[in-house]
């Protein structure tokens, strides 16, 4: 199959996930959104590394260091959304606006 | 090198003097002072006159060293600077004859010309130092008992000094253009003296009239001197005398050039058509008097011509002109001064007279003779003046009707006029007979040899020493025997003027001695190259001596009989002689042609002129640019500073001030704003990266 | 014959994927929105299974869907989130909606343009197998592999740290 298929797919999913960073309020709910956009990632380099063929692994090499990373992102992110929740009593991030002028 | 220095080394001057190198002190010295005074001089409890002595004395002391160096066979001094240069010039000055040559040869003056200033120092000129130093010098410590008290004491002393820096800057000047500048700066300095009482009208215009008849004679002498500028492409003196001498240039054109130039020892010196500023002139104080108007500033006239001989000696009839001019001067001086009433009038006239005495013995082409009598008139119309003064001072009054029976009461000044009186008249030995002798000696020489106008100046000469000897004795006579017609009881002037009395008339006796004929040293040191100085001859040396003696014992023994014994008496008035005695009381209504046909017709026409000009077209120019200036600095103020400029900053500043305003808001705190923007910055740079 | 069953799998899940997706982004309940993410994450291992690429679409099930997933539930569960439906959005949809449009233009156009015409070839694909996957990590990536390891670490030690209660 043409690997813009694919690519298109990737490209939609990742601006989903965009919208839905820059459209959530609730902290968790961010993280997931950019699980999406790392998961489109992922698609991307699983279908290059198909249409490449033989030399396509570090296609697949890399996306599994790409949901490594992904992992360890998202503990730190959420031990860091507690952490503020603990003080804040609320993960509404339109409420973490100190730093405003 | 120059004729001057070639001369002088031909004569044996072969050293080069100690002294003669820094001649150039001589002139500064008292400028300096001059300046010193002026700013100074009130503050200082001498009121300034120290320094003006100081400095005369120094420059004295100078001039003397000066004098004795080159008398002791050092060579005379040339330095010169040159100021600024137009055009091209062929070669420099110094190489003196090649310019004048190249140029004359060539057809014309030359492209171009140097303006310089220099010092040329030669006996002539070191003479003329060591007598203006000398003159200054006791006119200064008179004038510290004269002017006592006065108020404007200390202008008076800084006027003194410049002027004697301008006489002597004139005297060492090297170009005529320099003669010029110290030529008028002595002749305002002679204003400035001569107005010194000006709270009178009377001597505010008396020295506004020795100013504008001098300054007629000067327009003249300009002219001369561009004229020999034309002819000879050069204005250094020594260079002329040599172009005159070698035959470069003459004919009419340096008849009409010397003309020209000798218009401003006419008016300077005294000479008749000029000579009327002089009587007046004596409104100033005495000591002015005594220096300017008998020793220093007149006689510039006769150091120009005398500077200038060999012009005037190459261009013909020029030089028989200078006699004649001076002849009539002479006799109408003399018989004005046995006239007057006023005792400084005498002296004045009897200056004029003398002047003429001195003009008509360069006009006979006796250099050293005409000088000689400069020197020693220098020495006792000073002497006589400063005695004049010393009447007036005592007297409060000029008239000699008001004075009389004075050598009762001021011995020292009695003695010291007599021996002045004498001198003048040209009694044996005192210094006037030596000098006139030498003129009337070398006057019949040159009559003898064929000159006309030599003729002239001899008879003429002989005349006017009669008369010499007779106004002198009226005046004595008047002065100081009879009765006192005075008021009060005068008593004799304090000792720093009858100082300079003595020095003077002891001067008097013993400076004639230097000119003694044949044997004076006086030859020796002041001679024009290639002129003759005649061994011992029994007419010459011994019988006109006689005759001119005699003439002056019977002039004074005539005006002994007619003044002091009454013997004699000419009573002109109501006699058929009136109209003459009229003519000459009037001083031959001289000043009245003068007043009638010159200055009245500039005066109201030309002024009025003037003055309308003035008001309605100079400062409506003046008024007109300054309104001009002031709408347009308004204009710039209020519209393009306030206006323009302002509204520019304050709208720069503005416009910060808002959209700063509107930016901050951007700070919004909200990560995800930031986000927003982020992701759609990246989305803008992807989307141009890609197209471009 | 083999493609087209590939492609209609193919357009099947991208519908599974792409409408997870979006309820994900647009849902009112909280735990919803991470059982939709579920659902996006098996679709895509699917997708990964249809490639080729089976360890990843396992390793993908495995640590996404089973760990990072339940981590998610758990901070919504320790973030005291609301159970039931709640207002989720901020006030700047517009601006999110007009800014994810743009990036997916630009990145599609790009993908598109760059890529026409480059087909996958799974019929004749080999089997890339787990073995020389492993050569792979082992070997020439032995780096950034020891380096994950080590970001692992940091974040272990990360997230403890913060989530400590002293």
């Amino acid at each position: 199959m043409p690997v813009t298929y694919i690519l298109v797919l990737s490209a939609l999913l990742f601006s989903i996930g965009v919208y839905g960073v820059l459209a959530r309020a609730n902290a968790v709910l961010i993280l997931l959104s950019i699980e999406l956009m790392l998961n489109s990632v992922n698609i991307n380099l699983v279908a290059f590394s198909a249409m490449l063929q033989e030399s396509g692994i570090p296609g697949q090499v890399f996306a599994l260091f790409v949901i490594t990373v992904a992992a360890a992102e998202v503990g730190i992110g959420l031990a860091i959304v507690i952490l503020i929740f603990r003080n804040r009593s609320s993960v509404d991030v339109d409420e973490m606006s100190l730093m405003k002028w | 090198m120059t004729d001057l220095i070639l001369a002088a080394a031909e004569a044996g001057a072969t050293r080069d003097g100690f002294f003669t190198q820094y001649m150039w002190l001589v002139p500064l010295l008292p400028f300096v002072s001059s300046a010193a005074i002026a700013f100074t001089g009130r503050r200082v409890p001498s009121k300034g006159h120290v320094f003006g002595i100081l400095a005369i004395a120094a420059a004295f002391a100078l001039s003397v060293a000066g004098f004795v160096d080159l008398a002791t066979d050092a060579k005379p001094v040339e330095q010169s600077a040159t100021w600024f240069q137009l055009g091209d010039v062929i070669g420099p000055a110094e190489q003196g004859p090649v310019l004048v040559e190249e140029n004359v040869e060539g057809g014309g003056p030359g492209t171009g010309f140097e303006i310089g200033f220099g010092i040329h120092y030669d006996f002539f000129a070191a003479l003329m130092f060591v007598v203006v130093t000398g003159i200054s010098l006791m006119v200064h410590i008179y004038s510290t008992g004269y002017m006592h008290g006065d108020a404007r004491y200390t202008w008076f002393f800084s006027v003194l000094s410049l002027f004697t820096g301008s006489m002597l800057f004139m005297v060492a000047a090297d170009n005529l253009l320099q003669l010029l500048v110290g030529w008028e700066l002595v002749g305002i300095c002679s204003y400035f003296l001569i107005g010194h009482y000006w709270e009178e009208k009377e001597n505010s215009s008396a020295a506004i009239k020795a100013f504008i008849t001098t300054r007629v004679g000067d327009i003249g002498m300009m002219f001369g001197i561009f004229a020999l500028f034309l002819i000879a492409g050069t204005f250094n003196i020594a260079e002329l005398n040599h172009a005159a001498e070698a035959g470069l240039i003459g004919g009419i054109g340096l008849t009409i050039a010397c003309l020209l130039l000798f218009a401003g020892p006419i008016g300077k010196s005294a000479q008749f058509p000029l000579h009327v500023w002089l009587p007046d002139a004596m409104a100033g104080p005495t000591p002015v008097s005594a220096l300017i108007h008998a020793a220093t500033m007149v006689v510039a006239g006769i150091y120009l011509v005398g500077r200038t001989l060999p012009l005037f000696e190459a261009a013909g009839v020029a030089l028989d002109v200078v006699a004649v001019v001076a002849s009539i001067t002479m006799i109408i001086a003399a018989v004005l001064a046995t006239l007057q009433d006023d005792i400084k009038k005498v002296l004045a006239y009897s200056t004029i007279s003398q002047l003429g005495y001195m003009m008509a013995a360069l006009g006979v082409g006796a250099f050293t003779a005409g000088i000689f009598h400069l020197f020693t008139h220098a020495v006792f119309k000073a002497l006589l003046f400063l005695g004049a003064g010393s009447l007036i001072h005592a007297v409060h009054s000029n008239n000699m009707s008001e004075m009389g029976g004075m050598r009762k009461f001021m011995p020292h000044t009695y003695k010291t006029f007599i021996i002045g009186s004498l001198a003048l008249a040209g009694i044996f030995p005192l210094a006037g007979f030596w000098s006139k002798d030498e003129i009337l000696g070398s006057a019949l020489r040159r009559a003898l040899e064929g000159h006309w106008s030599a003729w002239v100046v001899f008879v003429v000469a002989m005349v006017t020493a009669f008369l010499t000897a007779l106004y002198m004795t009226r005046a004595c006579i008047k002065t100081f025997f009879g009765e006192f017609r005075g008021h009060g009881r005068p008593h004799e002037s304090p000792g720093s003027m009858v100082t300079p009395l003595w020095i003077l008339a002891g001067l008097s006796v013993v400076v004639g001695f230097l000119g003694i004929p044949v044997i004076g040293p006086f030859a020796d040191w002041i001679t024009l190259p290639g002129e003759e100085h005649p061994a011992f001859s029994l007419g010459y040396n011994l019988i006109l001596p006689g005759v001119t003696l005699l003439s002056a014992g019977a002039a004074i023994y005539i005006g002994y009989l007619m003044f002091y014994a009454g013997k004699i008496t000419i009573n002109l008035i109501g006699g058929p002689f009136e109209w003459l005695y009229r003519f000459v009381e009037n001083k031959y209504y001289l000043d009245d042609i003068y007043l009638g046909g010159v200055v009245r017709p500039v005066q109201y026409p030309l002024a009025r002129a003037a003055y309308w000009t003035n008001q309605h077209i100079l400062d409506g120019v003046v008024n007109g640019t300054a309104a001009a200036t002031l709408s347009a600095a308004r204009g710039t103020y209020e519209r393009i500073d306030q206006g323009a400029i302002d509204f520019m900053v304050n709208g720069a500043a503005g416009i910060t001030d808002r959209s700063g305003g509107l930016l901050r808001y951007i700070q919004s705190g909200n990560i995800q704003r930031y986000a927003a923007v982020l992701f759609a910055a990246v989305a803008i740079f992807v989307a141009l990266l890609a197209l471009t | 014959m083999a493609e087209t069953w590939q492609l209609v799998i193919f357009w099947l899940l991208a519908v599974i994927i792409i409408g997870s997706a979006i309820r994900v982004v647009t849902t009112g309940n909280l735990v919803h929105a991470a059982l939709y993410l579920v659902g996006t994450l098996m679709g895509a291992a699917a997708l990964y299974l249809l490639l080729l690429a089976e360890f990843i679409a396992w390793v993908q099930v495995l640590v996404y869907v089973g760990a990072i997933v339940v981590l998610m539930l758990f901070g919504l569960m320790l973030t005291r989130a609301p159970i039931g439906k709640g207002e989720f959005d901020n006030n700047q949809r517009p601006l999110a909606g007009v800014v994810a449009l743009a990036v997916f233009v630009v990145s599609s156009a790009i993908l598109v343009d760059a890529f026409e015409g480059k087909e996958i070839n799974l019929s004749t694909a080999a089997d890339p197998s787990v073995e020389a996957l492993g050569e792979a990590i082992f070997s020439t990536y032995v780096l950034p592999f020891e380096v994950v390891s080590v970001l692992l670490l940091a974040a272990l030690v990360g997230a403890i740290v913060l989530a400590r209660k002293d």
